[in-house]
C-alpha cells in the first residue's frame, strides 16, 4: 500500500501540546467500578489508542470524554479549560466528535443526508429559513454541501451518495459513520472500535482513512481497538486499561514489552 | 468537412482550431465534488499551451516519449495534448498494471518523464525506479497521500503548470511554432499491446493513421460538435484513445470523465451520451442488472416487461433497420416505448445514444438483439490496436449479429489461403517500436497487415470472424474447423458455461460441455428435479436432454452456413466437474486450453469418437479446503441430431 521505507523520508508529524486530558477520574455504576482514578492525555494531531480486555472500561472512558457519562470524581481538561463533567452537546460544539461501536446512522436516510447531519451544528439559519430555502439559508446549504462533498471524495463514497445508509454493507456503514463525524470538522475525534467486525480489506481501507484524516485534516484521534496489529501500526501512544485501572501508557513498543500488559491482556488472550 | 482539413494534419493543430472556432463549447467535463465541471475548448487549449511550455522547461523535446498512467481525467488528456504539441510522443499505460509491467515500456522507449494520476501510480513508479535508469521525472496530479514524499523526481501538476504559464508569458510564440512544425506523418502516440503472449510491443501510430480512420468513421455516423461520450475505459487502450482523443479532436465533440470507476452507470444516466462504446461483457453486466431488478419488481411491472419485451424482440430490430412492420405491431411497439423501452433506455443512460458500438469478442445474438430491440442503435465493429480500430463497421440498416460488417471506405481486405484476414488501410500502424522483426512479420512488404484472425466474407460481403488462425484446423475431409466459433455458439445458451470442441483431423466434431450450475440449478428447481451437487446435476438424463436441444438448435444454425455445415456437433458429453483455471484447464482470462484438456481427458475424447454410450472416469479432485479425494463415475455420451446441408437449404 505504501512505498518502500527507503523512499520515504517523511518528517514526524507535528504532534503538539496536550489538547484533551482526564485527571484522576472515578466512575462507578452502583457497585461496578468502571474507572478507578484514571488519568491520561491526548496531544494535538496525535493518534491515541485505548486498549484492554472486555469490561476494562475503554468505552466508559470515551463516554466520559464526550459527556455521555458523568464521573463521580476527577476532571476533564479540554483546550486548557477544566470541567467536572462534560455534556454531549457542549462537547460536540467544542469540537469533540465520536463514532459508535454499534453504528448509529439514520438508516432510512441517504449517505448524503447522513453526512449533512454532521454539519448540523454548523448551520446558522433557522428551521423556517432552511425549509423555505430563502437566500442566506440556500447559500449556507450550498457551502455545507461542498464540505460534505469533500468528505465524500476523501472517503471515496461517490458511488453511494443517494443510497439509503441502511442498505449499505457493514464496512461501508462504518465509513459513513466516520464521514459524519468528520463532517463536523472536529478537533478531536473519538472512535469506538472503528474496525470491529470488518474483514482484512475493510480494515486496511479504514486504517488508511484514519491515517489520512490525521495527516491531511490534522484531526486528533482517540480510538478503541481490539486488533493488536492495527493498534500497534497506527497509533503514536497507547494506554492500557484493566478492571478500570490504567496499567500502562506509552509508545506501542513500550506497551508491547510491558510485563503488566502481557500478563493482563496479551498473555491471557493469545 | 472544412476546406482546411488538409492543413489540420496533427492533433495539436486540430485542438487550436477548435479553440478558435468553438472556444466556448465544452471540450471535457468531469464530475468533481458532485458537480459536472466543464473545460471549454478555449480553456483546454490554454492549459495545454502552458503545460507544453512547462514540459519544454523539463527538457521534453520533439521525438521524446512521455508515459501517462491514470484514469480518464481532463488533466491526463491535457498532458497528452501538451506532449503532442511539442512533437513528443505520449505513451499511455494501463493504470491497473502492476509495477513490473510498467518497467518494460519505460525502458523500451527510454522514457524520462511520466505523468501519474495519484499516490498508487507514484508508488509503483518509485518501486521500479532502480530498473529504469532513464526515468527522471514523475509529474503527479492528485497530491493526496504524497505530502511527505521527498523524492527529487516528484513534481506536482500545479507546479508544472505555473512554471509553464510563466515561460509562456515570456515567450508566447514558442508553442505555436512547435505546433506548426508538426506533420501528419510524425508519430502521434504509441500504444503497448497487452502482451498476453510474449513481451509487449509498442504500436507506433502517426497523426495521419489516427486521424484518417477517425474522420471516416465520424462521417459515416454523422458525428459533430453536439455529440457527447463518456470516457470510462482505460486510456491506454487504443479504442478509448480513438473515442476520447482522436474523434473528439476531429469532430469537436465533448468527452465526459466519470467520477470514479464505480459510478459509471450513474454518471452515464446524468450525462446521456450520444455516442457509446462497450465491450460485450459490459453490455452483459448491464443486462444482468436489469434482469435482477425486474425479478424484484411488482407483478404488474414484471408482466408488462415480459409482454413488451416479446413485442420488442419480434419487431424492434426491424423497426430500427427500417424494414416493413405491420400497423398493429407498430402501435404495440409505440405503447411499449412509452411504458417500458423509454424508461429502460433512460435507466441504462442510453436515451440519447445515436450510435453505440461493441467489439473485442463475439457477442451473443440474444444480448445484441436485446439492445437493438429497445431501439438503441448498437452495432459491431472490427479493428485492433495496429489498425486504429476502424476496419469494418456495420452500416445502419445492415446489422447482423454474427458478422462485423463490410470494410470501412478506404480499407482493403482480403483473406489468405489459410483464411487469415489481411488488411491494408490508411489507419495502419507504422511499426512496432524498436522491433523490426515483429513489424515485418505482421506487415508484409506490400503493406498488408496480418491480423491473425481467421474468417471469411458472407453472402453480403460482410466479414465474419470465426477464430484465431492458429486455432483453426481442418476436419479429415479438409473442411474448415473453427473450434472457438462453435464453442461460442454453444456458450451463448444460458445453460452452457463452457464448451470444448474437438475435430481437427477427425471426420466429425464432438464436444465436452460444462453446465452453468446456476441456470441449470434454477431450471431443475422449477421442475422439482432433486440433485445433490454439481456432478449429480450434470449427469441427469433430463439435463442431457436439455443440452441436446441446445446443441441441435446450434447444429440447425450451422447447417445454414455452407462453410460451417460440416462442423455440426455429432456427439457430446457433460463433464463431471467445472473447468477451472486452478487446474490448468482455463487460462486466467477464462479461455479454454483445448490441447491440455484433450490430453488430460484423453479417454473421454476417445469415448466421443468410438461410439461408446458411457465412459468410466476416475479423477483426483481437490476441495476448496485443500483436501483431496477421488471421484469416480460413468459419464454418458449422447448423440445430437445433425441436419444435412441439403435439408437446410430446402428449409431455407
Amino acid at each position: 500500500m505504501t512505498a518502500p521505507e527507503t523512499h520515504l523520508l517523511a518528517p514526524q508529524r507535528q504532534v503538539g501540546e496536550v489538547i484533551l486530558a482526564m485527571e484522576d477520574v472515578w466512575l462507578s455504576f452502583g457497585g461496578v467500578k468502571a474507572l478507578q482514578g484514571v488519568s491520561f492525555d491526548v496531544r494535538e494531531h496525535e493518534v491515541r489508542a485505548i486498549i484492554g480486555p472486555n469490561g476494562a472500561g475503554k468505552s466508559s472512558m470515551l463516554n466520559v470524554l464526550n459527556g455521555v457519562y458523568h464521573p463521580q470524581k476527577g476532571r476533564i481538561v479540554f483546550k486548557g479549560e477544566s470541567f467536572a463533567d462534560m455534556d454531549p452537546h457542549h462537547a460536540a460544539e467544542m469540537g469533540i466528535a465520536r463514532t459508535f461501536q454499534n453504528i448509529a446512522l439514520f438508516r432510512g436516510m441517504t449517505v448524503l443526508e447522513n453526512l449533512m447531519t454532521g454539519r448540523n451544528l454548523r448551520m446558522k439559519s433557522g428551521i423556517l429559513a432552511q425549509a423555505l430555502r430563502v437566500g442566506p439559508a440556500e447559500r449556507e446549504e450550498i457551502r455545507h454541501r461542498e464540505a460534505v462533498e469533500r468528505i465524500i471524495d476523501f472517503l471515496e463514497l461517490e458511488p453511494y451518495r443517494k443510497t439509503p445508509a441502511g442498505q449499505l454493507p457493514y464496512g461501508l456503514q462504518k465509513r459513513v459513520d466516520l464521514g459524519r463525524a468528520l463532517a463536523s470538522e472536529p478537533r478531536v475525534l473519538l472512535l469506538d472500535e472503528p474496525m470491529a467486525g470488518m474483514n482484512l480489506e475493510e480494515k486496511q481501507d479504514m486504517c488508511r482513512f484514519i491515517l489520512d484524516a490525521n495527516d491531511q485534516l490534522g484531526t486528533t484521534l482517540v480510538l478503541i481497538e481490539h486488533d493488536m496489529g492495527v493498534v500497534m501500526d497506527i497509533s503514536d501512544r497507547v494506554v492500557v486499561l484493566d478492571y478500570g485501572r490504567k496499567i500502562a501508557d506509552g509508545t506501542p513498543d513500550d506497551v508491547r514489552s510491558d510485563q503488566a500488559v502481557i500478563d493482563a491482556y496479551l498473555g491471557s488472550s493469545h | 468537412m472544412p476546406e482546411d482539413a488538409r492543413l489540420l494534419d496533427t492533433f495539436p493543430k486540430l485542438l487550436m482550431q477548435h479553440a478558435r472556432v468553438r472556444g466556448e463549447r465544452p471540450a471535457i467535463r468531469e464530475k468533481d465534488l458532485g458537480i459536472w465541471q466543464t473545460w471549454t475548448w478555449h480553456e483546454l487549449a490554454e492549459e495545454v499551451r502552458a503545460l507544453a511550455c512547462g514540459l519544454a522547461g523539463l527538457g521534453v523535446k520533439r521525438g521524446d516519449h512521455l508515459a501517462l498512467v491514470g484514469d480518464n481525467r481532463p488533466r491526463l488528456y491535457a498532458m497528452m495534448a501538451a506532449t503532442q504539441a511539442l512533437g513528443a510522443i505520449p505513451v499511455p499505460l494501463y493504470q491497473d498494471a502492476v509495477a513490473n509491467e510498467m518497467a518494460f515500456p519505460i525502458r523500451n522507449a527510454g522514457i524520462e518523464c511520466v505523468f501519474a494520476e495519484d499516490q498508487e501510480q507514484v508508488d509503483k513508479l518509485l518501486e521500479i525506479l532502480p530498473q529504469c535508469p532513464t526515468l527522471e521525472r514523475i509529474v503527479y496530479d492528485d497530491p493526496r497521500g504524497l505530502r511527505h514524499y521527498r523524492q527529487p523526481q516528484l513534481m506536482a501538476y500545479e507546479k508544472l503548470l505555473d512554471a509553464g504559464r510563466d515561460s509562456h508569458r515570456r515567450d508566447p510564440a514558442f508553442v505555436e511554432e512547435e505546433i506548426a512544425k508538426g506533420r501528419g506523418e510524425d508519430t502521434a502516440a504509441m500504444f503497448f499491446t497487452s502482451g498476453t503472449t510474449g513481451v509487449p510491443k509498442g504500436v507506433v501510430h502517426t497523426h495521419a493513421s489516427l486521424i484518417g480512420p477517425s474522420r471516416t468513421a465520424a462521417e459515416i455516423d454523422g458525428l459533430g460538435e453536439e455529440d457527447v461520450i463518456l470516457a470510462y475505459l482505460p486510456p491506454a487502450w487504443i479504442g478509448q484513445n480513438i473515442f476520447s482523443v482522436a474523434q473528439a479532436l476531429v469532430t469537436g465533440y465533448c468527452i465526459c470523465c466519470p467520477e470514479s470507476s464505480d459510478t459509471v452507470m450513474n454518471d452515464m444516466r446524468e450525462v446521456g451520451p450520444t455516442y457509446y462504446f462497450a465491450p460485450p461483457r459490459v453490455l452483459e453486466n448491464l443486462l444482468t442488472q436489469v434482469s435482477i431488478r425486474m425479478e424484484d419488481a411488482s407483478a404488474l411491472k414484471r408482466r408488462l416487461y415480459r409482454y413488451f419485451m416479446r413485442v420488442a424482440e419480434r419487431v424492434g430490430g426491424a423497426l430500427l433497420d427500417g424494414r416493413a412492420v405491420s400497423l398493429a405491431d407498430r402501435a404495440r411497439y409505440f405503447a411499449g416505448d412509452l411504458l417500458v423501452y423509454g424508461p429502460l433506455r433512460n435507466v441504462l443512460g442510453m436515451s440519447r445514444v445515436k450510435v453505440g458500438y461493441t467489439a473485442g469478442e463475439a457477442i451473443g445474438p440474444d444480448l445484441f438483439k436485446f439492445y437493438r430491440s429497445l431501439g438503441i442503435n448498437l452495432k459491431q465493429l472490427y479493428g485492433s490496436t495496429e489498425t486504429a480500430v476502424f476496419v469494418c463497421i456495420q452500416p445502419n440498416g445492415q446489422v447482423k449479429p454474427d458478422t462485423v460488417g463490410p470494410a470501412v471506405p478506404g480499407v482493403e481486405l482480403r483473406f489468405s489461403a489459410e483464411r487469415e484476414l489481411l488488411i491494408r488501410s490508411p489507419g495502419l500502424f507504422r511499426e512496432y517500436y524498436k522491433n523490426a522483426e515483429a513489424t515485418l512479420e505482421a506487415k508484409d512488404r506490400e503493406g498488408w497487415f496480418h491480423t491473425g484472425d481467421a474468417g471469411y466474407f458472407d453472402a453480403d460481403g460482410h466479414v465474419k470472424i470465426i477464430d484465431r488462425v492458429k486455432d483453426v484446423g481442418k476436419l479429415a475431409d479438409g473442411t474448415l474447423f473453427a473450434p472457438k466459433y462453435l464453442e461460442n455458439k454453444l456458450k451463448f445458451f444460458p445453460y452452457i458455461r463452457e464448451a470444448v470442441c474437438f475435430g481437427h483431423g477427425r471426420e466429425k466434431v464432438c464436444a465436452f460441455v460444462n453446465i452453468d450450475p446456476e441456470a441449470i440449478g434454477n431450471w431443475a428447481e422449477k421442475r422439482n428435479l432433486p440433485y445433490s451437487g454439481y456432478s449429480d446435476l450434470a449427469a441427469k438424463d433430463e439435463v442431457y436432454e436439455l443440452l441436446r436441444g441446445c446443441i441441435e438448435q446450434a447444429n440447425a444454425e450451422l447447417a445454414r452456413d455452407p462453410e460451417l455445415a460440416n462442423s455440426q456437433i455429432h456427439r457430446f458429453l457433460v463433464l463431471h466437474k467445472e473447468l477451472d483455471a486452478d487446474d490448468g484447464e482455463l487460462t486466467r482470462t477464462r479461455k479454454v486450453r483445448r490441447r491440455f484438456i484433450g490430453e488430460k481427458y484423453a479417454p473421454l475424447v476417445e469415448a466421443l469418437y468410438n461410439g461408446a454410450q458411457s465412459v468410466h472416469v476416475e479423477a483426483q479432485v481437490r476441495y476448496e479446503d485443500g483436501r483431496t479425494g477421488t471421484f469416480s463415475a460413468d459419464l454418458k455420451v449422447r448423440e445430437a441430431r445433425v441436419v444435412s446441408a441439403d435439408a437446410a437449404r430446402k428449409a431455407a
